[in-house]
């Protein structure tokens, strides 16, 4: 439905096929070169949990990880994601639907307030502690450095990774509450 | 905004890749197929071509992906120099400890580069040829004198040429390469015997290109004494400024006031939205002053070592 917009028309008419594993799911589209990944994700694939700040590198929003590594999807062509294993937000959640541990860090320490910059902090977050289960200040500065939030000041980010590390330490309770 | 349209290649050899580009450039100012016109880019991390796209800075008619070159990817330590492939990370520098090992001002010069997530993707390769003079890897080549690596295929051949870092970098992201001519690798060479190093630079956030900022490195005779140094600047000139500061550091102590005034004598940064000319040059003289004593403690740190095995690269 809304694979190629009139402008794509103009361009460079050959569309390419991407298949890409996102969340674990395969799925594919037919794009123009042009189509970033921010955009595939969104408009081919109806995943809008990637959000687009700046769509120039700058913010981190659109941050998804490509092949386990944190990418910025906005400075990223789908065509050249070909083949790759993505990670969005969706993929963050809880296997009974409900949030995950870094989103439930994030939710326990006001690591968000209007959450437009969230999906991006999550997945730097996951990604870090998954190379670095108990990071230290410097490490996360470091980590999450590239993404901009204009409501938090940050504090209370920081202050969710260092939450949702002891989440992820915890040990298995089978205690969903 | 959305870059605007291209046709994508992905060639799988390098000659694919040269005889690709050697057409499409071919077919400049014809326009018509791709965006504005058939000028051709080649894309490998994308970090610095792609925010050029959404502006709509640059609309080439082409991109040519050199991701799939198996041949690009490597990354050689080896006694000398560290030899870096056309598609690898800025993030591998780091990752691979061999690299810091033998090259600590190269890897130490990567940690100042962007973000993390900036690094994963953006190439070293990358980064030169774009020749932005605020970056880091163009200031660090031209301090070591390295040289990249560029081919071209032309009447039918592949014709390679090395271009050293001083014929490199003709002006803000400009260089000396010919459109139709592919950077495959560059090289770093790794410093000399008691020889000590230093990066240092400010930004306004941690990340962010720097307001300015310098690579330097000096080397010591078996007392100590410095006998030699140079240092290359960021952001202060419209490409790398390499500046010899020897006579300010080898006689007699002549102190900081004096290596101060030689730095900010040599340069002659300009004024923009985020920092008077002025103020520049006197950021790059006291980062410089700042980065001197580190400097002169790992050349000196490194006269025993080097008295044994001047060239050989530390295990």
């Amino acid at each position: 439905m809304t694979s190629v917009s009139v402008d794509d028309a103009v361009g460079p008419a050959q569309l390419h096929e991407v298949v890409v594993t996102v969340n674990s799911v395969a799925r594919s589209a037919r794009v123009p070169a042009r189509r970033l990944l921010s955009d595939l994700l969104r408009h081919d694939l109806r995943l809008t949990g990637t959000h687009v700040g700046c769509e120039h590198g700058v913010c981190g929003a659109c941050t998804v990880l490509l092949d386990g590594e944190p990418v910025r999807s906005c400075l990223t062509f789908a065509v050249m994601a070909d083949g790759a294993r993505i990670t969005t937000v969706e993929g963050l959640g809880a296997p009974d639907g409900g949030l995950g541990p870094v989103q439930r860090a994030f939710r326990e320490c006001h690591g968000l307030q209007c959450g437009f910059c969230t999906p991006g902090f999550l997945l730097l977050a996951t990604e870090l502690l998954a190379r670095r289960p108990d990071p230290s200040d410097d490490e996360i500065a470091d980590a999450l450095g590239g993404n901009l939030c204009r409501c938090t000041g940050y504090v209370n980010i920081v202050r969710s990774v260092r939450r949702a590390a002891e989440i992820l330490a915890e040990p298995p309770s089978g205690d969903g509450a | 905004m959305k870059p605007p349209p291209f046709a994508y290649h992905r060639p799988a050899s390098v000659e694919e890749a040269a005889q690709l580009l050697a057409d499409l450039v071919g077919e400049r100012g014809e326009g018509g197929e791709g965006g504005e016109g058939g000028e051709a880019k080649v894309i490998a991390g994308g970090q610095s071509l792609v925010p050029l796209l959404n502006f709509r800075l640059a609309s080439p008619g082409h991109l040519v992906d050199i991701n799939a070159i198996d041949a690009l990817g490597g990354l050689d330590v080896r006694p000398g120099a560290v030899d870096v492939g056309a598609t690898v990370r800025a993030a591998r520098l780091l990752s691979e400890r061999t690299v810091a090992v033998a090259h600590p001002l190269l890897a130490e010069a990567t940690r100042w580069i962007a973000h993390p997530v900036i690094r994963n993707r953006g190439t070293v390769c990358g980064s030169l040829a774009h020749a932005d003079p605020a970056a880091e890897l163009p200031a660090v080549l031209s301090l070591l004198d390295g040289s990249i690596e560029a081919v071209a295929w032309r009447a039918g051949a592949l014709v390679r040429r090395r271009v050293g870092a001083g014929d490199l970098f003709a002006g803000p992201l400009q260089t000396t390469l010919e459109p139709d001519e592919l950077v495959v690798a560059a090289r770093f060479p790794t410093l000399g015997a008691r020889t000590g190093w230093a990066v240092d630079e400010l930004a306004l956030r941690r990340g962010d290109y720097a307001l300015a900022g310098v690579a330097l490195a000096v080397t010591v005779d078996g007392d100590g004494a410095p006998t030699a140094g140079r240092a290359a600047y960021m952001s202060c000139a419209p490409t790398p400024v390499v500046v010899d500061i020897g006579p300010a550091i080898v006689d007699d102590s002549p102190g900081p006031d004096a290596l101060y005034a030689l730095v900010a004598s040599a340069l002659d940064p300009t004024d923009d939205i985020h920092a008077s000319g002025e103020y520049r040059r006197h950021l790059a003289a006291t980062l410089t002053v700042r980065a001197l004593g580190g400097a002169l403690a790992r050349a000196r740190a490194r006269i025993d070592a080097d008295s044994e095995h001047p060239s050989e690269v530390p295990a």
